[in-house]
């Protein structure tokens, strides 16, 4: 059986991971929105 | 301590995906980018990305607050009471969180990526598939699926949209082919899930009206979704590509509905056709939406 604290800190580690990716990834999509609104041709 | 009551840990990340339903939003975020690649005019990369992207997350921000407000009627059915809230492995109130959450992003991020008209648009197809469908309708009336299919026409609209900016013709035709699809594709699955639906106390049409009523009414709304079908070719709105892949699917799924028509079959194991019918109607709509981009693609 698995305790409690562990898996309390194992799932907290994977979600602050993967939320970690995704604000990563969305601040890249801000960045190439904004450079595709203002019309700039890469 | 050991693990006893598993809602009172951080939900798994997985049962958070598993909210947003994955499998319905596949199909949504299919025909939204077929909408948006039907149009006449396409849009930079990143931002059909990102309204692909806001579609998908409206979607699941849907599935997330049906999941949150049906969890006792998830609960009673074999087919829903493995999902994360019936089966207990999360919290409600952070089903209901994460559920507005998505929806308040995905509308925000689809007006500041793309326009505000595909914005307001996705906002109204959460709203009608959460208040209307899901709170209102469902519980109430066996027309709850005909109303409430109007929520999931929204996504080829939006993607039009999304890329030109107004609304023509073609997109409200895609629209009503969705709406009127819907009733035979879910009229379909509740014959042979119907005990299920009856167990809940959910007034699906097969439950209220009976089995064979719901066969004919399977097969009525399946001749005007057919009509509809072919109609952006016979208004010169599509080429031949579109319109011989959707007379001929149209036809397949019009033979399969008459077979269900006939059948008189009362028990699941017996009801072939229905399954038959429910498998080629989520084809249907995946060729028939294929058709389309590839009839813009090499015939105009």
């Amino acid at each position: 059986m698995v305790k409690l604290e562990e898996e309390v800190v194992r799932r907290q580690r994977e979600r602050a991971k993967i939320t970690a990716w995704l604000l990563g990834a969305f601040v890249v999509l801000l960045f190439f929105i904004t450079i595709a609104k203002t019309g700039i041709n890469w | 301590m050991e693990i006893t009551n598993p809602a009172a840990l951080p939900a798994d990340w997985r049962d958070i995906f598993a909210l947003t339903k994955p499998r319905v939003m596949s199909l949504v975020v299919f025909t939204g980018l077929c909408g948006m690649l039907a149009a006449p005019q396409l849009l930079p990369l990143v931002l059909g990305f990102t309204a692909i992207l806001c579609i998908a997350l409206g979607a699941g921000a849907c599935g997330a607050l049906n999941q949150w407000y049906e969890v006792e009627v998830d609960a009673k059915m074999r087919r829903t009471a493995k999902r994360p809230l019936p089966a207990g492995r999360m919290d409600r109130q952070a089903a209901l969180h994460f559920g507005v959450g998505l929806a308040f992003f995905s509308v925000l991020l689809m007006g500041l990526a793309t326009n505000w008209l595909a914005a307001i648009l996705l906002a109204a197809s959460i709203l009608f598939y959460v208040v209307i469908y899901t709170v209102w309708l469902k519980p109430r009336t066996p027309q709850n699926i005909v109303i409430g299919g109007a929520a999931g026409a929204f996504p080829p609209l939006i993607g039009w949209v999304a890329a030109t900016g107004h609304i023509s013709a073609l997109p409200l035709l895609l629209f009503a082919i969705i709406f009127l699809w819907t009733p035979p594709h879910f009229w379909a699955l509740s014959l042979f899930v119907r005990s299920d639906y009856a167990a809940a106390g959910i007034p699906m049409l097969p439950v209220v009206a009976g089995i064979q009523n719901t066969r004919r009414q399977i097969f009525l709304y399946s001749l005007p979704m057919a009509a509809a079908a072919v109609t952006p070719w016979a208004l010169h709105l599509t080429g031949a590509i579109y319109g011989v892949a959707a007379s001929g699917l149209s036809l397949g799924f019009l033979i399969l509905a008459a077979s269900v028509l006939a059948n008189r079959a009362t028990e699941p194991a017996q009801m072939g056709p229905e399954k038959r019918l429910f498998g080629y109607s989520v084809l249907y709509l995946f060729a028939l939406f294929g058709a389309l981009v590839a009839d813009r693609f090499l015939a105009w």
